[in-house]
Formats: C-alpha cells, sequence, structure tokens
C-alpha cells in the first residue's frame, strides 16, 4: 500500500427503491383515490366560498375559537378559497410524489465559456464592426455623439422640475402670527389660561380667520401641544419663561427628529415622549433632549393672554418647526 | 392515434411551423431539477409575486388614488362624517361594501409579507450553502436588487390607503428625503408637490407602485429565472452527484406537477391567512392628519430593522455655517443600509478574492464546512435581528415587562458587540460539526448499546455509516490557504506586497477547518480494532 | 334722604319693589328648605366621612400622612377630589401591592361602599373633582362615536394606541390597556390625569366630548372580528411574527413534504 492518502469514494448513485404504489396494485388504488379526494375537497371549498357570496350577509358574525366572533362572509370566502386552492396543490403533489415515476435521472451540465476560437471570432466581429463604422476614426462623430447623449439626459430631469415649487421659506415658516389665539383640536374653541388645571395638556392648533379652511399642510406645521405646570417647576432662562403664562408652555408637536407628533407627556415626570423613535423632551428645560435620537429640543412657541383673556402666541416660533433640513441655521 | 390526439398534434404542428419551438420544447421538457425543500423558497417568491399582481389588480377596480378630502358616508359607523382623503375611503369602501374586498386586501398584504419573507429565507440559503459562487453572481446581484426593490415597492403600497399609521411611516420618509444634505428640501418638495402632506404625494406613487416597479419586477425575475434555467439549479453533495452533472427529476410531468402543485399551495396558504388573520385594519388606525399619532407606531417587519437603526441612534447633528446636516437619520436612514446592501451585492466578488477561487461552482456547500463564510453570515443576520428587534422595543417592552430605555441600550451596545461574538461563536461551532461529521465517518454512529468486554470493560458499540453517507460527510473540497508572493524571485518585495499579504491572511483564515476522514484513516483505524 | 324718598315716588318703583319682595321670598323659602333637607344629609355625610377617616388612618395615612398631607414617598391628596380616589381604589391601583414605577390595576381591596367612603373623606378636605354620576355618564345618549374616535387619535392614541390597547412610557411605565374599563373610570381619569396622564380639562375637551370619547372606546371594545383575528391590535409588529412563524412555517413544512419520497 503506497503512503498517498486515498479519500472515501463516491459510491455512485444507490439503487432505485420502489414505491408501495410501484409493486402494490392496491397501494396505488389507494394513492389515486387519496389524490381524488384532495381534488373532491377542493371542490367543496369553491361550493363554500360560492355560498358565502351569494347567501352570506355581510353583517353576520360567528364565534370561532381562538379567533373569536368573525365576519361570517368573510371567513367563509378565505376559507373556501383557502381549501380550494391548497387541496389543488397538495392533490398535485402527492399525485406527483406516489404515482408519477420517482426515478432519479442524472443530466449532465454543459460548460457556460465559449470555445477560445469563438470568442476570438466574436472579438474579431466586434473590432471589425467598429471599424467599419469608423468610431475610432472620426473623433468629431464620437466627441459630438457623447455630447448629444449627454445633454439629452438632462431631459427628463427638466422635465421633473415642475413636479413641485421650490421650497422658499415654507419651511421656515407656520402660521403663527404675534396674537394668533390657541384653538384646541378638535373643536376649534379658543383657550383661557384658567380653563386648564394643574397638570392638563391641550392639542391646539392657530385660531382660522374667518372663511379660512385649514389642510393637513397647516396641521403638519402648526400644531401645538399646551401643558400647564406649577410655575416653580420650571427650570429655564429667563427669555424662556417670559414665553410661558402662569405655569402654561407650549411647544410645536411636530418632533424635531423626523416630524412625528410628540404629544405622548408623563405629567408626574414632567417628560415628552415621541412614540416613533422614543426621543424624549424634559418640559421643564425648554424640552430639552434626555434621551433618543432626536438633536434638538421641541421649539417653544412664546404665549400670552389677550384683551379678553384668551391664550394668544406672542410672536411666531423664533426657530424652522420639525425635521432638520440642509437650509437650517441653527 | 385518437381523435384527441390528432387534434393535439395538429395544434402543436402548427405552432411549431411557425416558431421551431417543438425543438427548444424537446429539450427542455425533460430538464432535470434536483429536490430539496430548500429549493422552493425561491418559488415561495416568485408564487406570492404572481398572487401579488393578482389581487392587486382586484384592489385597483375600486381604489381611488387621491387625497382629495372627502367626507365619510360608508357602512363603517365609527368614522362615519369624518373628513378623509379619497384614498382612505376607498379602502374602506373595498373592505366594507365590496364582497370579499377585504379578504383580497388582506391576501395582498400577507402575500406582500410572505414575499419579503421569501426573499430573505431563500437569500440565506443561497448564501449559506455558496450557491452564489461562480458562475451565478449576476444572480446573486439580480436577487439582492430584488430585496431592495421589495422593501420599497411594501413601504409604497401599505402607504397607499392613506391611514395614520402609514402617514406616519410617510412623514418619516419625508424626513430622511429633507435631510439630505444640499439637495433634501428640494427634492422632499418635488416629491410631495410642495409641503407635506400636500395632495400629490399618494398619487404618485400608486403609479410607481402598480406600474413602474412591477414591470422592473417583471423584468428581473424574467432575467433571474432564465439564468436559473439556462445554468441549471445547483445540488447538494451526495452520492453520484457531481460538479458536472445534476440529480433530480424531469420537468415533464413531475417537477410540472410539484412546482405547479406549489403555487396552488402558496395561494391557498396565503388565502387561509387572508382568511383568519386581520392584518392593516386600517378603520382603527383612523385617517391620516399630522397632528395624530399612535402608541407603538412602526413600519411593516422589512422595514422593521431600519426603524430600529433610526431609534438606537445618538442624537448627532452638525451645525455650521448656517447649514445642518442630521447625521442621526441620515447614518441610520442612508449610510448604514447603504453599506449594508453594497456589502451584500459585492460579496461573491469578495470571497472569491479572499479565497483565490475562481473555479465554476454547482455543489453546494454544506455550511459547516465554510466556517468563515457561515461566521459572516450569522454575523450579519445578528446585526440585523438586533436592529429589528429594536424596532419593535416598545411593544417587546410592554409585552415582557422591561423599559424601552433598557431596550434601546441593549441595542445600542448589542449591535456592536453581539455580532462579533456571534461570529467567533459560530465558526467555533461550524469546526465542531466538522469534528463530529469526522468522527461519525471513522468511528461510525453511537448506537447506545453497551457491551461489557471479557475483561470487565464497558463499550459502546459503534455501527460504521453508509458509504453514501461517507461521502456525502467527506466528499468537499478542503482548500489550502494562498500564498502569494511577497517577494519575487529575485527577492525584491514586489509593488502589490501588501494587499497580498492581507489577501493570505483572509484565505488562512478562511482555510481553517478540521481535516476530513480518508478512507486510509479508516482502514487504519479498522486495522486497529 | 331726598334721594330715597325721590326714588320711592318714581313710576317704576311699585312693580320693582313688587319683584324685589317675591324674588326675597322665593329665595328664603328655597334657603329655608335646602337647610332642611341637607340636615339629614350632613349628618349621614359625617358619618360616611368618619367612615372615610378610619379606612383611611388605617390603609393609607402610612404613605399619605395622618392627614392625607403626603409623605416622601407618596403625594398630598388634599384637593385631589372624591373622583380621584374613587378611580385609583375602585381599580384597585391604590393601595400599591409593592414600590414599582408605576401602581397597576388589580382586583379592589375595598368594596365600593368603602371606596364610597374614603372618596367623602378626601373630598371633604378640599374640594377637587367629583365622581360623575350615572346620569352625568350616559355616553349611548349624549356621545358621538366618529367625533369621539378623532378626539381620542388626537389626545390619547399616543400613549393608550389606535384601538386602546395601551403603550409603553419611558422607564417602563406605561399606558394601560383601556378594554374593560368602566366609563367611570375612563371620565375620572380624564379629569383627574391619575400618575403619568395629563388631566383633560372640560374646557378643552368638553364633557359631552368625554362620553364620545367613552362611546368610541366601548364600541371599538365591542368590536367584532371583522376580518379574522385581531393579533392584539397593536400594529405590524404581530403581523410579522405571524408570517415569520405560522405563514413561512406552514409553506416550508410543505416543501419538506414535497420534497420528501414517497414510501
Amino acid at each position: 500500500m503506497s503512503n498517498e492518502i486515498e479519500p472515501i469514494r463516491d459510491p455512485g448513485l444507490p439503487a432505485h427503491q420502489h414505491r408501495q404504489a410501484d409493486t402494490d396494485p392496491i397501494a396505488a388504488q389507494r394513492a389515486e383515490r387519496q389524490v381524488a379526494i384532495l381534488f373532491g375537497l377542493s371542490a367543496v371549498g369553491t361550493l363554500l366560498l360560492i355560498y358565502s357570496y351569494i347567501f352570506v350577509k355581510s353583517d353576520k358574525f360567528i364565534f370561532i375559537p381562538v379567533l373569536g366572533n368573525t365576519n361570517t362572509q368573510q371567513l367563509g370566502l378565505g376559507m373556501g378559497m383557502a381549501v380550494a386552492l391548497f387541496c389543488i396543490g397538495a392533490g398535485a403533489i402527492h399525485w406527483a410524489k406516489t404515482l408519477m415515476p420517482d426515478e432519479e435521472v442524472i443530466a449532465q451540465r454543459h460548460e457556460f465559456r465559449s470555445d477560445d476560437e469563438d470568442r476570438a471570432e466574436f472579438v474579431k466581429t466586434v473590432k471589425s464592426g467598429a471599424a467599419s463604422a469608423g468610431l475610432g476614426r472620426r473623433p468629431l462623430i464620437k466627441r459630438s455623439l457623447g455630447v448629444a447623449l449627454g445633454l439629452s439626459g438632462l431631459t427628463p430631469l427638466l422635465l421633473l422640475r415642475d413636479l413641485g415649487p421650490l421650497p422658499k421659506d415654507n419651511l421656515q415658516k407656520t402660521s403663527w402670527k404675534a396674537g394668533t389665539r390657541l384653538v384646541t383640536d378638535p373643536g376649534d374653541r379658543p383657550i383661557r389660561p384658567e380653563d386648564l388645571e394643574i397638570g392638563a395638556v391641550a392639542q391646539t392648533l392657530p385660531q382660522l380667520a374667518p372663511g379660512e379652511e385649514r389642510t393637513l399642510n397647516n396641521i403638519g406645521k402648526d400644531a401645538v401641544l399646551l401643558i400647564r405646570l406649577r410655575p416653580e417647576e420650571f427650570n429655564l432662562t429667563a427669555e424662556r419663561l417670559s414665553w410661558t403664562h402662569e405655569g402654561i408652555i407650549a411647544f410645536s408637536k411636530i418632533c424635531s427628529h423626523m416630524g412625528c407628533a410628540v404629544a405622548l407627556y408623563e405629567q408626574q415626570t414632567k417628560h415628552l415622549l415621541c412614540p416613533c423613535h422614543q426621543s424624549t423632551f424634559d418640559v421643564t428645560r425648554a424640552a430639552k433632549v434626555i434621551f433618543g435620537p432626536a438633536a434638538r429640543p421641541l421649539p417653544q412657541l412664546a404665549i400670552t393672554i389677550d384683551a379678553d383673556g384668551y391664550l394668544v402666541a406672542q410672536q411666531p416660533f423664533t426657530e424652522p418647526i420639525g425635521p432638520s433640513f440642509w437650509e437650517r441655521s441653527s | 392515434m385518437t381523435a384527441r390526439e390528432r387534434i393535439a398534434g395538429n395544434v402543436a404542428g402548427y405552432v411549431d411551423d411557425r416558431t421551431g419551438a417543438a425543438k427548444w420544447m424537446k429539450k427542455n421538457l425533460t430538464k432535470v431539477f434536483p429536490d430539496h425543500w430548500s429549493f422552493l423558497l425561491g418559488e415561495i417568491c416568485l408564487y406570492s409575486f404572481i398572487i401579488l399582481l393578482l389581487s392587486g389588480t382586484f384592489l385597483t377596480f375600486w381604489f381611488d388614488p387621491s387625497q382629495r378630502e372627502v367626507i365619510y358616508d360608508g357602512g363603517y359607523q365609527p368614522l362615519s362624517g369624518l373628513k378623509m382623503s379619497a384614498a382612505y375611503a376607498s379602502t374602506l369602501h373595498i373592505s366594507f361594501e365590496v364582497r370579499g374586498g377585504l379578504l383580497m386586501r388582506q391576501i395582498h398584504h400577507w402575500a406582500a409579507l410572505i414575499f419579503m419573507v421569501g426573499i430573505v429565507v431563500h437569500l440565506l440559503r443561497v448564501y449559506f450553502t455558496g450557491a452564489f459562487r461562480k458562475p451565478r453572481e449576476f444572480n446573486w446581484i439580480i436577487g439582492v436588487g430584488l430585496l431592495t426593490l421589495g422593501i420599497v415597492e411594501g413601504f409604497l403600497g401599505y402607504s397607499l390607503p392613506d391611514d395614520l399609521l402609514s402617514g406616519t411611516g410617510i412623514r418619516i420618509a419625508e424626513a430622511i428625503i429633507q435631510a439630505l444634505p444640499l439637495v433634501g428640501s428640494y427634492i422632499a418638495f418635488f416629491a410631495f408637490g410642495g409641503t407635506f402632506p400636500g395632495e400629490a404625494f399618494i398619487p404618485r406613487i400608486y403609479t410607481v407602485h402598480v406600474l413602474l416597479l412591477p414591470g422592473i419586477f417583471l423584468a428581473l425575475i424574467t432575467v433571474h429565472l432564465m439564468l436559473v434555467w439556462y445554468q441549471k439549479h445547483t445540488q447538494f453533495p451526495g452520492p453520484g452527484r457531481t460538479e458536472k452533472n445534476v440529480v433530480g427529476y424531469p420537468l415533464m410531468p413531475v417537477y410540472m406537477a410539484k412546482a405547479g402543485g406549489f403555487f396552488f399551495i402558496v395561494f391557498g396558504v396565503t388565502a387561509f391567512l387572508g382568511a383568519v388573520a386581520s392584518i392593516n385594519p386600517i378603520w382603527l388606525y383612523g385617517p391620516y392628519t399630522p397632528g395624530q399619532i399612535s402608541a407603538g407606531s412602526q413600519p411593516d417587519w422589512y422595514m422593521g430593522w431600519l426603524d430600529g437603526l433610526v431609534r438606537m441612534s445618538p442624537p448627532l447633528e452638525t451645525h455650521a455655517f448656517g447649514h445642518t446636516i442630521s447625521w442621526n437619520i441620515l447614518i441610520p436612514g442612508l449610510i448604514l443600509p447603504g453599506i449594508m446592501f453594497t456589502g451584500l451585492a459585492l460579496y461573491p466578488f469578495i470571497e472569491s478574492w479572499a479565497t483565490g477561487d475562481k473555479r465554476e461552482h454547482h455543489l453546494l456547500d454544506r455550511p459547516r464546512n465554510t466556517p468563515n463564510r457561515t461566521a459572516i453570515g450569522v454575523m450579519a443576520l445578528t446585526f440585523t435581528v438586533v436592529a429589528l428587534l429594536n424596532g419593535g422595543n416598545d411593544i417587546i417592552a410592554t409585552t415582557f415587562h422591561l423599559t424601552i430605555n433598557q431596550m434601546m441600550w441593549f441595542s445600542r451596545i448589542g449591535i456592536v458587540v453581539l455580532p462579533p461574538i456571534a461570529f467567533v461563536i459560530t465558526k467555533r461551532l461550524c469546526l465542531s460539526l466538522q469534528r463530529a461529521d469526522r468522527d461519525l465517518v471513522l468511528h461510525g454512529r453511537e448506537t447506545g448499546r453497551l457491551v461489557r468486554m471479557p475483561n470487565g470493560e464497558f463499550t459502546e458499540i459503534h455501527e460504521p455509516i453508509s458509504a453514501e453517507k461517507a461521502w456525502t460527510l467527506t466528499s468537499h473540497e478542503q482548500i489550502a490557504p494562498l500564498e502569494l508572493p511577497l517577494a519575487d524571485s529575485a527577492g525584491v518585495r514586489r509593488p502589490g506586497a501588501l494587499k497580498n499579504k492581507l489577501r493570505n491572511r483572509i484565505s488562512r483564515a478562511t482555510a481553517v477547518a478540521v481535516s476530513k476522514a480518508t478512507e486510509t484513516e479508516r482502514r487504519e483505524l479498522e486495522g486497529h480494532h | 334722604m331726598k334721594r330715597l324718598s325721590r326714588l320711592r315716588r318714581h313710576r317704576a318703583a311699585g312693580p320693582i319693589l313688587l319683584i324685589f319682595a317675591l324674588f326675597t321670598i322665593g329665595t328664603t323659602f328655597q334657603v329655608a328648605s335646602a337647610v332642611n333637607s341637607d340636615t339629614t344629609t350632613v349628618a349621614a355625610r359625617s358619618a360616611t366621612i368618619d367612615e372615610g377617616k378610619q379606612l383611611f388612618l388605617k390603609g393609607c395615612s402610612s404613605c399619605h400622612g395622618l392627614n392625607a398631607e403626603g409623605g416622601q414617598i407618596a403625594p398630598s391628596l388634599i384637593g385631589v377630589g372624591a373622583a380621584d380616589v374613587d378611580f385609583q381604589v375602585g381599580t384597585g391601583r391604590m393601595p400599591m401591592a409593592d414600590m414599582s414605577v408605576q401602581a397597576m390595576r388589580k382586583k379592589p381591596v375595598y368594596n365600593p361602599e368603602q371606596v364610597n367612603a374614603l372618596a367623602t373623606y378626601v373630598a371633604s378636605l378640599a374640594p377637587g373633582p367629583a365622581v360623575p354620576t350615572d346620569a352625568v355618564l350616559n355616553y349611548e345618549r349624549d356621545g358621538s362615536v366618529a367625533q369621539g374616535g378623532e378626539l381620542f387619535r388626537t389626545n390619547c392614541a399616543m400613549c393608550h394606541n389606535f384601538a386602546a390597547q395601551g403603550g409603553a412610557l419611558t422607564q417602563g411605565k406605561y399606558a394601560p390597556t383601556l378594554m374593560g374599563v368602566e366609563p367611570k373610570q375612563i371620565y375620572e381619569a380624564m379629569i383627574t390625569g391619575p400618575q403619568s396622564m395629563p388631566v383633560f380639562s372640560d374646557k378643552t375637551i368638553t364633557p359631552a366630548e368625554k362620553l364620545s370619547i367613552i362611546k368610541w372606546i366601548k364600541s371599538t371594545e365591542a368590536e367584532p372580528q371583522l376580518g379574522g383575528t385581531a393579533l392584539g391590535r397593536v400594529g405590524p409588529v404581530t403581523e410579522g411574527l405571524l408570517v415569520w412563524t405560522l405563514g413561512i412555517g406552514l409553506l416550508i413544512g410543505v416543501a419538506v413534504w414535497l420534497a420528501m419520497k414517497a414510501r
């Protein structure tokens, strides 16, 4: 015996083993019956679907364990369809497995690589084609074609320009102006400071001028959350404190991270949480970020009361609200 | 010849006269497909795609892709009289007034989830068995493209009904666009036709969702399948299976029946889910308005990892020269996914560069026999799963009485620490499994029967394994590590020495293996006993 | 005096005096009768207050102080009102089982009479929101379900989720599910703001609007399964879980059967 290491040898494809249905006619008949039953079940499924579509009213409910009180029509249609389709599939597969030939077949693979001859021929064809077009010899055509193709690529970009207006200062501004009343959302009722108890919150929007319609675009920028604390709980700069009124503080509800509505206020901890990405803001410190991915506090709206005693904005927001963008300066 | 055969013959003749299809068909009807359950994962994707086309077409007959404001006067009382978009109202109409409409909506949505699950599981199978190697790199790249497009298509699809949850998703997508340096706010304004949410976005993504992307899908899937057909399917190692052949069942009739039957199975299972399990109950979410939000606002699972990454991102933003760059959005929302998908697409080339293996492969690897690849895969998977879990951290926190803060810190640390740990553990596990294979081949199967030897010693009887099994466990190649020269024949350092050194290093790591059992060893042991 | 006599001789003096006289008689009578009927309830009330005080001293004062003035670990209850006590004790949140981050809803320790006594006692310390009566709570009559849904989504869904199933807050706190909560307790929670929950003032969400919210919650609670099992009504997370288990599990199961050789 030589010193060479001998690997374990391939014993080759094992001999084909006959199935029951191949040797036993009774087993074959049984398999045939099973397939037929599956196809028959499928037909029953379709009948259930037809019945549910025509005869079952959409306001009927049936109690099914696990599922609960379920809409009968929806369930009948769905289960009918599921049974109809599944059983066709199961029948076909069972048929293939038990009654169709199950002897494994060997097929040879072919090589993908073309012959060297073909490759050389190909290169020659391409070269001669290119040469006969004269692309190499006529640089003027090549260059002008390049310029033309490049320029034509601008067309779709240009045509897409009218998809929308330029941003201008739209991202920087909201509808809030000095003296705009805060009104409840929904309900549009103006709010007096005494309407809010300590620990109360209110979802607000700017009051509309008569005849104005509120659009979602407005709400997306104007939504403001009012929170009332004890004034001594604030830990604010003098300027920010002057933006509050008797312990009532107002923040933009649009998250400074990705624009979700931040309105999840915890009365005891005085924290605001954004349910989208869990940025947490401390209300007592002008919505400073204390947890999560947001990098900036929520913009604070300066509020006061007007001559009639209703809460109004002292001034517009002093910074853009919502998520950051390139042109944002702070 | 019966009358029926005559008619069939005439039709076939008519077609062949004009197309010459008989020659092609003759060859391909006997095409051989290897049988393994994991080879059907790609079929799950193909069939769900067909289900998506069928059910989606049904939905378009009633869906009104418009953000025009309407007052709801349909049958669902809890929303009666509310303002909403026509898109939302028509989705309610499909759900409650069209018979089978809710079923179709649910089938469509479940099929989308199954489509994405199928893609991921199929990708994992292809990755861990090395089916992406030469000559199948193109198909790997197409697959990665389909995965990426699938995520986009799914997101656009569930955004169409304009409900509170999906509107929140669009809001977040807008924030990602807006965060792009330099052009962000312009692209956002172009995409939305002005300020968010506007009235243009849903009609626009509708066209993309039902026309543009399905068209691209159809083209890519066709090429994907044609390549599979032309290159023939890979097969697992086993007796009689070589790099030069393919062992399995012919298309006609076995594979036609099996694959065709499996289409109905996938459709049936999807219909079953659509019948018994509610999905995307938009009537409960309510119509979208930017002032409202629900606790636990999550995307569908295939976007969940992205949301998880965004959640765990540190609060980084740069403010300089009057401009803002939101790293807290750009890194988790664009840069990391960009790196992940590029790495995924380039993996076949990276591996063949590292191992120096430029040959064709049609026999699959058992994952344990390529410890490095398997470990890298598990590492990437761990990264994604941590991100995905963090995407549902609030639901997990309330279900298991944890805090979202704990979950977040677990994810922030885990996403850095766990993948390398997973790599090391997986690699060791693979090597242990190799050792187990070797023992199995050399010593046979443990029977559990104890025998007392004449000298009083107890031993367990080992049964030798079959020749087929022994071959399956040892047929893989064990490639020696690369030894690229660092210096030329004159002993002078070559220009590419550093690169070669790196490749040698990686190749050495890749080639770590428990040497497989050989016939020689087997015989030696037998002589011993 | 000159001025008075001039007024007396004014043309309108007669009628005005007459109205004044009638008004005085009417109010006096009303006050007298009220005092009369109050004497009995006052007696009953003070008995309830006493009972409440005894219960308070036994069960609550160790944390909230002998006079409900609050302590190191528990807030003052002066001025929280009967509604607050009725909510906290009536839902079993108080007395707390342990000092966890949040008092959990559990089986109430006190029976309704005792809860009433405690509430009356605490309300007697300083005025606060009262327990809403059944007449007030007629949400079926006074509420609008669609308006309630809109209000719920604006004011409540951010914590309690779109279908009132509850959700996570920071540091392990959570907004509880509202399924199976009595209308009275939902109402009390809105006007008192228990624990983490803020107060929803009657001026920003009117009592009628609060009833609408309750009506919507009740309608959502009673809503049958329109599209099959609701999967907890928590959104895409459970849907993803189902498709990764049952969905792909069924399909792979069939695939394994398909590829298995028949015997």
